[in-house]
Order: structure tokens, then C-alpha cells, then sequence
């Protein structure tokens, strides 16, 4: 059962493993010049498991201390999470010990395979899950480890490389939209984002784009339901 | 900073990620039934966070400087084509990244 699980779980996370090598020895390698040892960049790709709140991390940890203002950062970096939670509450019901690894692991790629992969009827959704997470955690991990120990040795041209995420969730985006019968939430998430990053900038509208969802959702509930087809 | 000071610096940032990631989870629990609202957001919910992911990944993107944002809207129409005509997700998603690697290491170093 795990091993047929795994067979099913291993090609949907191959893009991630691209991405997140890329991503991760950059961010062993930004750990590695700004003076810290590969310890930093392993341990924490391991217990905090999101890209852009480890960058962040760094220039928290060269700043003077300050423990209220991480937290509240970490809080604004990470706060999209709670969709992920409120959407995969139904999925994750009834899973056992594997559930409390799935929500710790639930970074935005794991999420977004975990959500959309169709997984086949023979194969346990828990332990296919539960590999995906797996899988996505250990390239992360093994990524920021080999980039912290031997960052500043590697020299190939790799610039235009971290596409590869974004072009993962343009193909989930897109699989999405050809699924459903209408696109009123996808055109809400996709308009609100763009039209928050054009008014608060590149830093600050993630929180703006969160609130502007909600509201969106909630005041077109009537006509999105009626619509149906939500997948 | 202390090494102390590192470790707090650190176990706060685990502990508010752990947050967000299970806040949902403490929220609503297995033994009462969920709101119908959350439910409906529930269900919802990932069209429009796959969007803001979208433009969440290009958010560096200008378009009034640099290179316009052109690579990557050449990109992603690339992306979305090869997805269109073979629905192959590695497919598509390798061929956008190859494209991009292309633009940016060849035709838009200069900009």
C-alpha cells in the first residue's frame, strides 16, 4: 500500500524537487555568506518548512533581537496558511497520526499538489499525502543543507531557474479553471492579488489580498453557489 | 544576538508558521460539525488562492522598468500553450522554465 502510494505521489512532486533544489541552495548559500554555519540552513529548512519566511529569517537573525516583531512577522508571512487549513479541513478528516505531518509540512507547493492531484482510486490518499509532504520537506532540506556546505564552490549559470514554481502554479491555476464551470473565485483570488500588488507594493499585499478575498467570497456567495460546480 | 537569542529568533518563527498551519484544524474539530460558511469557503477557497499564488510568484515582476515583465509573460503564455495542447503538467511546466532560462540568460541579459 505505501509503496504503491509512493509510485503515485513521486511524479507530481518532480517539478518541486527542481524548484525547491534551486530555491534551497540559494538559501544555504545566502546563509553561508552572510556568515552562518550549514547548521542554521539545515535546521531550519527542517523545523520551519517556508521559503520565504526562512529568507526573511536571515535578516531577522542579523538584526538586533527583537522576539515581538518576528512573531508578528512571521504571523503577516505566513498568515495565507489558514486558507490552506479551512480548504483541506474536509480532507484531512478521519486521517490519523499522518494528519498532524500533513498540516505541519503544508507549505504552498504541498498544499496545491495535495489539493488539486488526482489520486487514483487504488491508492491511499493518506499515505499519498503523506509522501508528497515527504518528498517536497526532504528536497527542501537536503537543498538548504548542501547550499549552506558547499554554496560558495558552485558556479553554473542557473539565473531564470525559479520559474519553475511559477510556472507550476500557472498549470495549476490553469488545470483548476478548465474543472470548473464557472470562475467567479478564481477571477476574484487572481484580480484581488494583482490589483493589491498594484496599490500596496511588492511587500505588504498579501495581507490586503487575504481580506479582499474574503470579502469577495462572502459578498458573492449568493451567485457562486447558485452557480455550482465548485471543485 | 546571543546563540539564546538565535534559538527564540527561531522557535518564533516555527511557532508562528505552526499557527496558521493549525489553526483551521484546532478551530474546528472533528467531533462538532464545521459552520456551513467555513465549508463554503472550504470549497471556495482554492481558485482564488491558486490566483494569488500566481501573482504571488510574480510579484517583483515591473512593468514600467526593467524588462517589462516581457519574460515572463512570454513564459507563462508558453506555459499555458504546451498545458493547452498536450496536458502534460511536467511538460508544460518544464518547457515554461526552459523558455524562461532561455529569455533571461540570452535575449533579455542586457536590460
Amino acid at each position: 500500500m505505501r509503496r504503491k502510494a509512493f509510485q503515485a505521489a513521486f511524479p507530481h512532486t518532480i517539478p518541486i524537487f527542481a524548484g525547491f533544489w534551486f530555491l534551497g541552495l540559494a538559501y544555504g548559500i545566502y546563509m553561508n555568506v552572510s556568515g552562518f554555519s550549514f547548521w542554521y540552513p539545515m535546521v531550519m529548512s527542517l523545523i520551519i518548512f517556508g521559503g520565504s519566511l526562512e529568507f526573511v529569517a536571515v535578516s531577522m537573525l542579523l538584526a538586533p533581537f527583537a522576539p515581538a516583531q518576528t512573531l508578528a512577522m512571521t504571523l503577516i508571512i505566513q498568515a495565507r496558511h489558514i486558507f490552506y487549513g479551512i480548504s483541506m479541513l474536509d480532507r484531512f478528516r478521519g486521517l490519523d497520526w499522518k494528519k498532524y505531518y500533513l498540516i505541519f509540512g503544508m507549505c504552498d507547493e504541498t498544499f496545491s499538489i495535495n489539493y488539486t492531484a488526482r489520486i487514483p482510486e487504488d491508492v491511499d490518499k493518506g499515505w499519498f499525502m503523506l509522501f508528497v509532504t515527504l518528498l517536497n520537506h526532504f528536497y527542501w532540506f537536503s537543498g538548504a543543507t548542501i547550499g549552506g556546505l558547499v554554496g560558495s564552490l558552485l558556479h553554473f549559470d542557473t539565473s531564470g531557474l525559479d520559474f519553475v514554481m511559477t510556472a507550476m502554479f500557472v498549470v495549476i491555476f490553469l488545470e483548476q479553471w478548465l474543472k470548473e464551470k464557472k470562475h467567479y473565485t478564481a477571477i476574484i483570488g487572481l484580480a484581488g492579488a494583482l490589483l493589491c500588488r498594484l496599490a500596496f507594493g511588492p511587500d505588504d499585499f498579501m495581507i490586503p489580498t487575504m481580506v479582499c478575498i474574503l470579502a469577495g467570497l462572502t459578498l458573492f456567495r449568493k451567485p457562486i453557489e447558485r452557480a455550482g460546480g465548485l471543485v | 544576538m546571543t546563540l539564546t537569542q538565535q534559538i527564540i529568533t527561531i522557535g518564533l518563527c516555527v511557532l508562528g508558521t505552526m499557527a496558521t498551519r493549525f489553526l483551521p484544524f484546532l478551530v474546528f474539530s472533528d467531533k462538532k460539525p464545521t459552520p456551513k460558511f467555513i465549508l463554503y469557503l472550504g470549497k471556495a477557497l482554492p481558485s482564488a488562492i491558486f490566483g494569488m499564488l500566481v501573482i504571488y510568484c510574480l510579484k517583483n515582476v515591473t512593468i514600467t522598468g526593467g524588462s517589462h515583465g516581457l519574460p515572463e509573460l512570454i513564459a507563462i503564455s508558453v506555459t499555458v500553450g504546451l498545458h493547452l495542447w498536450r496536458r502534460q503538467m511536467l511538460l508544460s511546466i518544464a518547457g515554461g522554465t526552459v523558455c524562461y532560462m532561455l529569455l533571461l540568460q540570452l535575449g533579455f541579459s542586457g536590460l
